[in-house]
């Protein structure tokens, strides 16, 4: 009895690890940016190629950072969602447009509505390797002082706007 | 003999054809090995189970971008591996580091190996103490051991 007692034990504890195992997301790799200050950049505007923008510009506010592009299926999945809350005014949403084609994402855009104050336009993608981000669309969340406090990976649903992200901002712009 | 001789010189040509993707000048043999040492210990976070160096993904292909840039503007290593690590986590380093939330990953083999060879020593001193204490043969039973070991006596036994 008890030699089958042992090895039963020991793969029950497997399973329960397995199991676990399958619940975890393992692209959800946790940012060591949270709560820490936003990396800086300065990048040309989408719209205006003249006309620059830096995280230091947006100090003293609360907003978010949506890294989209308009070769990324995910994202277009995403935008009206975007639209949505940038129609409700909560909080500012600023674009950066990642390796992405200029005239390709101006015309998005135009076309399905622009959720973003502003966006920068990143054509390489170093701001994007700076800020971490490995899989659009990414969204964080910057607080007043300018620290990141929040990043989603991957697409907003509704969900997770309603539950985390307007809270999480509402929070901020109380505290 | 003259279109031979043009064929031979659009096929020297033919590497031009791919000329214009080589935007980033890897001239430098000794500069391009330390990019694919580097590239080999920092994680693909795309494809998870590579490294940037054996990865085509266009995240590795520009974080190798970022690798040669960085360490042809005198940066080492270690400051390169650090950027890395604050900007993607530990996780982007290919071989986790060794500290205390790491060891059973580390060690866990080695504990497995050493329990494993605990139980079987155990089983082992029990199944010798059991031999001994069978009860000893007397000089019949050691003929009848003996003739049946050499096959000579079989009868009733068909095993």
């Amino acid at each position: 009895m008890n030699r089958f007692l042992l090895p039963l034990g020991a793969f029950i504890v497997l399973v329960i690890f397995l199991w676990i195992g399958l619940t975890l997301n393992p692209r959800e790799v946790p940012s060591p940016l949270i709560n820490k200050v936003a990396p800086t950049f300065r990048l040309p505007q989408l719209h205006d190629a003249a006309k620059t923008i830096g995280p230091e510009d947006l100090r003293g506010k609360v907003w978010l950072l949506n890294v989209w592009a308009s070769w990324c299926v995910t994202c277009r999945q995403e935008h009206p969602l975007l639209v949505e809350l940038g129609r409700q005014k909560l909080v500012p949403i600023y674009g950066l447009n990642y390796k992405d084609n200029r005239d390709d994402g101006l015309a998005l855009l135009r076309n399905s509505g622009d959720p973003y104050t502003l966006s920068a336009y990143d054509r390489e993608g170093n701001v994007g390797i700076d800020w971490g981000v490995y899989g659009v669309p990414e969204t964080f969340v910057i607080d007043k002082s300018g620290l990141i406090r929040h990043k989603f990976i991957g697409a907003l649903t509704p969900e997770l706007i309603q539950n985390k992200l307007i809270p999480l901002v509402k929070e901020l712009n109380g505290a | 003999m003259h279109s031979r001789f043009l064929f031979l010189v659009l096929l020297l040509l033919m590497p031009l054809a791919h000329a214009d993707q080589a935007v980033i000048k890897k001239d430098d043999p000794v500069l391009e090995k330390r990019v694919r040492d580097l590239s080999a210990h920092l994680r693909c976070l795309v494809c998870q189970n590579q490294t940037i160096a054996d990865s085509n993904a266009e995240l590795a292909v520009d974080l190798k971008n970022q690798v040669r840039e960085k360490l042809r503007q005198g940066q080492s290593e270690q400051e390169i591996l650090d950027y890395m690590v604050k900007r993607y986590g530990e996780f982007v380093l290919f071989s986790p580091l060794v500290k205390s939330t790491t060891w059973l990953l580390w060690f866990g083999p080695l504990l497995l190996l050493l329990v494993g060879m605990g139980v079987l020593f155990v089983i082992l001193r029990q199944r010798r103490k059991m031999m001994q204490q069978a009860p000893a043969l007397n000089a019949d039973e050691h003929a009848r051991a003996a003739s049946l070991l050499s096959g000579k006596e079989g009868k009733g036994h068909s095993c």
